[in-house]
């Protein structure tokens, strides 16, 4: 295949960056998406000009370093990671555009590359269960049913990469904070923590500047890992129950 | 530059040995040597600072548990945040001798297996002591709030795995590292947000610090800014992963690196066992050229899955095409009693040697079928689906077939290294003051790993082995001087790590950084891969420092050191596989023995099993540098076996 690549570029997060065209050729429809891009930053290294900065580490979807927005689309068309999408899915000819995540609280480091650490605190204000090491009571000794397991299974299968507040019109994080609060506020384990953890999480998650949420849904048809929107609206309700419960 | 004949010439030194496992039953080993263990006054550990470097389920645990202890830790990642570390992308499970089946398992069977798994090659008091605290393991993940699977009676649920015979492995559906890595990084966040873990994401460790011969600091590139600084501590812990990457195409990530214990290797630290590398049977297959890594299949597949290939030679039939009894379900026939449940290391030699025959199938004749079948026909396409799923999805979007109608094709590929950094009992290496913990160390798996024992000994070390054993060597060990940027080896080991920076941006040659690291790659799995040979590795050994040579003239690195520049980062990281090839290959060389992971072609039984030699090879090989290109020194830990007896490993 051949395509006309058209790729942000950014030197650092104080120049203004750019859409630059590339033109690439002998794709094949195997090669994963980055595959593709190694063969250009190949090409440009050795015509001596800086190949794109891309973040990516797994290529196997579960690491949730990659983040590319692809024609408009985190991850581009099919709903999986940027490393899981192959070129089978574009046509010979495609001109096809990759930009970064684009949202306040992520901002550019260069090219491809954005800073995501927003997403770290968000964890460390709450994403735990206080549990120090050697505490631990026997494994059996309380059981969890299967259904809550399987819901905090669900909801914990996020790989924090992103997609979720790239996708929304007004980059809010709340996808991302949900599946936390949900993943661990729904296991006996987490459930003496299950106030604070979410309000604080919700208050760090404004603190980095994320948006506001209207629902809009772009979230979770972006999640490569299918979190769902209702995940959201439990969040809401954990939330309105704790400031009921808590006097802060 | 040196030729191989000189870097073959290794000198046998004195003998080495572990002298921190105390004597006694095996099974009050660990207990005695807690007991042994000088402590640290709760009230002195906030003075003391701890570097750990890499936060996978080795550092993580490592990091939150020291700093809830009370030390003062100052952790580094490669990667924009810790929670992204290649544990995650652990499928199957975790081993614990939980016996909740009430199967016949037990702390000595998970202790025996793991043993005769490795093919006799590791030391019996850190293998009991990892089938002990096992049992601990699940017990603090579930109270982290790890989602394991479940029964519907709400009690866990325990899968089978290679190479035992009990269903001891504990998982969380196809994501078990993801899920148990997310508890360690939540349990790190935790301390970092208490002020006790100063975190630094995207910056590698480049060099390490050693004064008056004991650790005291490294040097690392926050890979933002470019700017390389040094870091200072009481004690180093090394938990940055295995070496699987030398082979370019690996299981591992792209950015996995063997930078921080090659660098510590340099430093004085002994590494032991480089060519026991592991292949994992169960891989999808590289479909072109342009391949830049191999994604794993769960081997927790092979469960339920059968393994196959056509009984004719070039059979380019459609699987369904191909009539029952023309099909060899081979490791069936060959091992009836394992069938498709075989350790990895055999399960890749028999995939190798049915595609040697020209039985294999898919492009190249590079792959085998592992076929789902009978068990959907068994269990409901339901329930197929529940156990792997996400795995079948996985497959599906890289191959664009579907494995619920069409058999998968795997082939073997490199997928963890055994050998690691040469650690005592208490995890220390060679250098006073610098621990290896997890993949980074060789201590527990021997020649070969069983599966699910990676994310065990890795949670292992970090929650319980090293948090007990670090305060003995903090303890006895009071520094007596601060130590600061200006002390000569830190300005010696900045200026080194600076030099080598300016020199590969210098070279501007017309070969990128992927090539060089695709030419070594390919070199060593050809000839230090599945099947090794004293002809083959000579070869290898001799091309080696060519490649060397040729890398220093033609490399060329795009822009400068001040950024962030991925290009520079790879090609620092190649430097170093250069010469842990090397290593690699020469310790394959000299040793002249099959075992486990470790083929060599003359070295094997009539019906073509890996053959042992105990007599002559009954020992760890732990390797002292001593420079580039130079012989270096092999020091022999000699293994004994009081408690499982070598024998020939049989699966039949």
């Amino acid at each position: 295949m051949k395509l006309t690549l058209r790729v942000w570029r950014q030197k650092n997060p104080d120049t203004p960056g750019a859409m630059a065209t590339y033109e690439l050729d002998g794709v094949s429809q195997d090669m994963s998406f980055l595959e593709m891009l190694d063969v250009l930053n190949e090409e440009l290294i050795v015509k001596g000009e800086e190949p794109v900065a891309f973040d990516h580490d797994c290529r196997e979807g579960i690491c949730g370093a990659c983040s590319l927005v692809i024609n408009g689309d985190a991850h581009g068309p099919e709903r999986t990671t940027t490393c899981q999408l192959h070129m089978r899915s574009f046509q010979d000819g495609d001109t096809i555009d990759i930009e970064p995540w684009r949202a306040s609280a992520f901002p550019v480091i260069k090219d491809l590359v954005v800073d995501r650490s927003a997403f770290d605190r968000v964890i460390q204000a709450g994403g735990y269960i206080t549990a120090p090491t050697g505490s631990a009571p026997e494994a059996h000794a309380t059981p969890v049913p299967k259904a809550d397991a399987d819901y905090a299974f669900e909801h914990a299968e996020c790989i924090g990469c992103g997609a979720c507040v790239a996708a929304c019109p007004n980059g809010a994080a709340m996808l991302f904070t949900s599946a936390k609060v949900n993943h661990l506020n729904v296991l006996p384990q987490g459930s003496p923590e299950r106030e604070t953890r979410v309000l604080d999480m919700v208050a760090q998650m404004d603190a980095e500047g994320f948006g506001g949420c209207t629902l809009t849904g772009e979230c979770a048809t972006a999640c490569p890992k299918g979190i769902p929107l209702f995940s959201i609206t439990a969040m809401n309700k954990e939330w309105l129950r704790a400031t009921r419960k808590v006097k802060r | 530059m040196t030729s191989y004949s000189e870097y073959t010439e290794y000198t046998v030194g004195e003998p080495i040995q572990d002298e921190r496992a105390p004597s006694g039953p095996v099974n009050e080993r660990w207990d005695t040597r807690r007991f042994q263990a000088k402590l640290v006054n709760p009230a002195n550990r906030r003075k003391h600072t701890i570097i750990v470097v890499g936060t996978g389920l080795a550092g993580g645990a490592a990091g939150a548990t020291l700093a809830e202890q009370g030390y003062h830790v100052v952790q580094f990642c490669y990667q924009d945040s810790p929670r992204r570390a290649h544990s995650i992308a652990a499928q199957g499970g975790i081993n614990a001798a939980k016996n909740y089946r009430n199967d016949g398992d037990s702390i000595h069977r998970l202790f025996y297996d793991t043993v005769k798994g490795g093919d006799f090659r590791a030391r019996e008091s850190n293998v009991h002591r990892l089938a002990q605290i096992s049992v601990e393991i699940i017990d603090q993940c579930v109270a982290q709030g790890v989602p394991f699977a479940r029964e519907y009676g709400g009690l866990l649920d325990t899968r089978s795995f290679g190479g035992v015979q009990v269903s001891r492995t504990f998982y969380a559906r196809g994501q078990t590292g993801q899920q148990l890595l997310l508890g360690a990084y939540q349990a790190l966040s935790r301390q970092i947000a208490a002020g006790n873990v100063e975190m630094h994401a995207r910056t590698e460790m480049l060099d390490l610090i050693v004064v008056d011969g004991r650790a005291r600091g490294i040097v690392a590139r926050d890979l933002v800014t470019g700017r390389v600084s040094t870091y200072f501590a009481d004690a180093v812990v090394l938990a940055s992963g295995g070496y699987g990457n030398v082979f370019y195409l690996s299981t591992n990530a792209m950015n996995s690196n063997a930078t921080a214990i090659w660098r510590a290797h340099r430093r004085g630290a002994y590494f032991a066992n480089p060519c026991f590398t592991q292949i994992h049977p169960t891989c999808i297959p590289r479909s072109g050229d342009h391949q830049s890594k191999l994604t794993l299949m769960s081997e927790s597949l092979r469960n339920d899955g059968r393994i196959w290939v056509p009984k004719a030679k070039g059979d380019t039939r459609p699987p369904a095409e191909i009539p029952e009894d023309e099909r060899d379900y081979y490791l069936e026939r060959i091992y009836p009693s394992f069938g498709n449940l075989v350790p990895r290391d055999i399960a890749s030699r028999a995939a190798k040697n049915v595609c040697d025959e020209g039985r294999g199938v898919g492009p190249g004749g590079q792959g085998v079928y592992l076929d789902f079948a009978d068990a959907i026909a068994r269990m409901g396409r339901k329930a197929v689906e529940e156990k792997y799923g996400n795995l079948f999805d996985m497959y599906e979007r890289i191959t664009a077939e579907n494995p619920y109608e069409v058999p998968m094709r795997i082939y073997p590929a490199i997928h963890y290294t055994m050998g690691g950094l040469w650690v005592d009992y208490d995890l220390q290496t060679t250098v006073p003051g610098l621990f290896a913990i997890g993949e980074a160390n060789f201590s527990d798996h021997g020649a070969n790993r069983l599966g699910a024992s990676a994310l065990m000994q890795g949670l292992a070390d970090g929650y319980f082995v090293l948090p007990s054993t670090i305060n003995d060597y903090l303890a006895r060990n009071p520094h007596k001087d601060e130590v600061d940027a200006s002390h000569p080896a830190a300005v010696d080991a900045v200026r080194e790590t600076e030099d080598r920076l300016a020199r590969l941006l210098a070279v501007d040659g017309d070969r990128t950084p992927d090539s060089f690291h695709r030419e070594i790659g390919e070199l060593v799995w050809e000839f230090c891969g599945m099947a090794r040979t004293e002809e083959g590795l000579r070869k290898a050994l001799d091309r080696i420092p060519q490649i060397r040579e040729e890398f220093w003239r033609r490399i060329k690195v795009p822009g400068t050191g001040e950024e962030f520049n991925q290009s520079l980062e790879k090609a620092n990281r190649i430097v170093d596989y250069l010469e842990l090839a090397e290593l690699m290959c020469l310790d394959a060389l000299h040793r002249a023995e099959s075992c486990g992971g470790h083929f060599r072609e003359e070295s094997q039984t009539p019906d073509g099993e890996a053959a042992r030699k105990d007599e002559e090879f009954s020992y760890a090989a732990a390797w002292e540098f001593t420079d580039t290109g130079a012989a270096p020194v092999l020091h022999k830990e000699q293994l004994t076996f009081e408690y499982v007896h070598p024998t020939q490993r049989s699966y039949a």
